[in-house]
């Protein structure tokens, strides 16, 4: 047992280390919270690590992963989180990804997989409805087989970016006379582009449009592009939860969050002296990081037993719960840190705002709206209540 | 980076397993602890049988060749069975003194008697007026003739009554809370001058408190430099701590799992009490806290040799983050567990004592607290 990195490791670190420093585009340095991004720059960093073959790393290497260990993986992200690299979004490498060459047919793989690999192709996730959130199973959308078609009729919900998306990935009711709701669920790729499919903003609480409502409207679907069996879509969703839980936890990120936290509570000041140098505040910003060292310690020791066999089990749901947590402390200390500079509405809509010059510290920008929108993690994913009830089932056997 | 035990790490688990299975049943604790000397020697003897009192130390002092990882296996098997035989003061405290800065003749004179499990250590660092302070020190260790003369209290003594030996922290110059001027002494407990006040503690164990009333010692009793043993002091301490973060696992582990148990039993509602959403979550967060402690042990103990700065803050730390949950596991498995939790016949309310006074032990969350804050600015 030991933490140290091998000669290897020290030299994989270099080497990607060397990579970002030559190919991370400037002007994103740092970009990676900011809600204003343009969707080539979401997708820049993933088209560039498409072309080197390494955007999927956890990924099988017949499919383009690159094999690395655990322990390399680590290295990757925190290597990535020290230059506030914008990562690939999840909904393709992490999400749809795994599930198409887990269950999907070759035609679905050689479709797909290439365009998820490079960041060509931008996916969105239509799993929620206005009705169907935390009861995901109670989902109505319903798809019925009309020759070599189906048919598909519903809403979703909190479809994340959809706005840019060509490609989603749907839970939709195919059998609504199954025994229980969870088996008459299939799991079906739906073409954005195709007639009958709208997608609708929803302004959110910080200001930002990140999700929409998507009305899906006799919108005709290949029966290709079904994945897996009819009515065991199920299963494949909660293989999916499964997989983005264990990415959720970032921890890499949240380090980075805390140095630049004592950073801007280094600049701030309380009776005249650095705010961090105050004990009450001070205890805040150790007790996070002493929870985020549990955390990364928690999630190597989870990604050493993947490595040994075990596929991300339950105990990525403690990865979910305690990652969310930390992310959401951490914006709200930075909020706190602040001060008053917090209240001001920075950004880009212009009749609320100003971008002409700055108002306060620059490093006070956004800290509300970032406050408010990391909310969403303790929700998203599978809630964290419901990654409690997971617990329950799978590891107190309740 | 590797998170695998060894062969042998494994063995000695499950031989230390079997030990406390078969020899530490909830009620032959019960028993011992209520027991004259509160304690079973032969315990230690198979102990030492087993090969578990030497583990830690290198083959060159007489050992098996193991470290501390090996003292985090024993003490987190110790702690499922809320052991009361004192590994930590003799042989992680008195050992890790005589390991890092004994003379070639002090480890021949002790570690021996350590191993074979004939010499019992306690460690006398608390002064009733220094709290969690390790240099905050009023005994005393005057130079005279050869050797020095003691006098003070040491307080809380754990494992005194049953010692053979004290290692006792004491100023040989200095003012009271002066980093310069500390040293360390190992003394027989039999020396003229040496008076003890023995006592049970609250969770199972014996203590005592310490006088010395000019106690003569030789000057071979002296451990390290005279007068600059306070960075010895904190090193030995945070071995100690890690040790008992694995020992608190250990025993949050169990606590979690007989409560569990107990919510698949105890029917009330004409259902058992683990149907309920509300218990459930409170067991799940439990789990959390239990793992998280897991997690901050490892980082503790794989961080002792490292620089003294890194250490220092790996083992506050873990010893703030153990301590927060030892306390909500050890609460919630009362809560959980009803009025029965309550009573001194189930198990739980041992293990609850047991993490509460962990959480004591060489500074409390506070304390450590603080040390995080002070050396994270530094």
């Amino acid at each position: 047992m030991n933490l140290e990195f091998t000669p290897e490791e020290i030299a994989f670190r270099e080497e990607v280390r060397a990579f970002i420093e030559e190919n991370h585009p400037e002007h994103l340095e740092g970009m990676g919270s900011r809600e204003d991004m343009s969707p080539e720059d979401m997708t820049a960093w993933h088209k560039i690590l498409g072309k080197k073959g390494w955007s999927v790393p956890a990924w099988p290497e017949e499919y383009g992963g690159t094999g690395w260990t655990a322990t390399q993986r680590y290295i990757w992200s925190e290597e990535n989180a020290r230059k506030g690299t914008f990562m690939p979004l999840p909904f393709g490498v992490s999400m749809v990804g795994p599930v198409i060459y887990t269950f999907g047919s070759e035609e679905l793989k050689n479709k797909h997989l290439p365009g998820i690999r490079s960041g060509e192709v931008w996916w969105a996730q239509g799993y929620s409805e206005p009705g169907a959130g935390s009861d995901l199973a109670s989902l109505k959308t319903t798809a019925v087989r009309e020759g070599d078609h189906y048919i598909v009729n519903g809403q979703k919900t909190w479809t994340t970016l959809a706005q840019h998306a060509d490609w989603g990935f749907f839970l939709v009711r195919t059998d609504p006379d199954a025994a229980k709701p969870q088996e008459g669920i299939s799991f079906l790729l739906i073409d954005m582009n195709s007639p009958g499919v709208e997608v609708k903003p929803i302004k959110l609480i910080d200001g930002g449009h990140e999700v929409n409502e998507t009305w899906l409207t006799d919108v005709k679907v290949p029966v290709e592009n079904l994945v897996g069996e009819e009515n065991k879509g199920w299963t494949y969703a909660k293989f999916l939860l499964a997989h983005e839980r264990s990415g959720i936890a970032g921890v890499a990120r949240s380090k980075r969050g805390v140095e630049k936290l004592r950073d801007i509570a280094a600049k701030e000041k309380l009776d005249g002296k650095p705010l961090i140098e105050d004990f009450d505040f001070a205890r805040k910003v150790s007790q996070l990081e002493i929870d985020l060292a549990a955390l990364e310690i928690t999630e190597l020791r989870t990604l050493a037993g993947e490595q040994a066999g075990k596929g991300p089990g339950p105990e990525s749901s403690i990865l979910k719960i305690k990652g969310t947590e930390i992310q959401q402390r951490l914006t709200e200390l930075t909020l706190e840190a602040v001060g008053s500079y917090g209240t001001p509405m920075y950004g880009s809509i212009a009749d609320y705002g100003s971008n002409e010059y700055p108002i306060g510290p620059e490093y006070a920008e956004h800290s509300a709206a970032t406050y408010f929108n990391m909310r969403k993690t303790s929700i998203y994913g599978g809630s964290n209540e419901i990654q409690r009830n997971i617990i329950t089932k799978m590891i107190l056997g309740l | 980076m590797d998170f695998n035990f060894t062969e042998e790490q494994d063995m000695v688990r499950d031989g230390l397993a079997r030990l406390v299975r078969e020899e530490y049943g909830a009620e032959t604790r019960r028993e011992v602890i209520a027991s004259d000397s509160g304690w079973r020697p032969e315990i230690w003897a198979q102990l030492a049988e087993l090969g578990i009192l030497g583990m830690p130390f290198s083959e060159g002092d007489g050992g098996f060749g193991g470290g501390a990882i090996d003292a985090m296996v024993v003490m987190e098997e110790f702690g499922k069975g809320l052991v009361v035989e004192p590994f930590v003061p003799t042989v992680v405290c008195a050992g890790g003194f005589l390991k890092h800065a004994g003379t070639v003749a002090q480890k021949e004179e002790h570690i021996g008697g350590i191993v074979s499990g004939e010499r019992v250590y306690a460690f006398a660092y608390a002064e009733p007026q220094g709290r969690y302070d390790l240099s905050d020190i009023q005994v005393t260790a005057k130079k005279e003739g050869d050797g020095y003369v003691l006098s003070g209290h040491k307080a809380v003594v754990i494992g005194a009554p049953w010692a053979s030996h004290l290692v006792v922290t004491a100023r040989t110059g200095g003012d009271r809370n002066d980093k310069e001027g500390i040293s360390v002494f190992v003394v027989a407990k039999d020396t003229d001058g040496i008076v003890t006040r023995d006592y049970a503690t609250v969770d199972g164990r014996r203590a005592s408190e310490v006088y010395f009333e000019n106690a003569s010692i030789p000057a071979d009793a002296l451990i390290g430099e005279e007068g600059a043993a306070l960075p010895l002091i904190e090193r030995v301490t945070d071995e100690a701590i890690a040790a008992q973060c694995a020992e608190a696992c250990g025993a949050m582990k169990v606590a979690n799992a007989t409560t569990l148990e107990y919510s698949k039993q105890r029917k009330q509602f004409g259902v058992p009490i683990g149907k309920f959403q509300v218990l459930q979550h409170r067991m799940v967060d439990m789990y959390t806290e239990y793992e998280s402690s897991v997690s901050m042990t490892y980082l503790a103990t794989l961080r002792l040799g490292e620089d003294e700065r890194t250490r220092k803050l790996a083992v506050s730390a873990a010893k703030v983050r153990v301590g927060q949950a030892a306390t909500k596991v050890g609460q919630e498995s009362i809560q959980i567990h009803g009025g029965n939790g309550m009573t001194d016949e189930y198990a739980i309310g041992h293990y609850f004592k047991r993490l509460t006074i962990f959480n004591s032990e060489f500074g409390d969350v506070d304390h450590h607290m603080k040390r995080h804050v002070a050396l994270s600015s530094d």
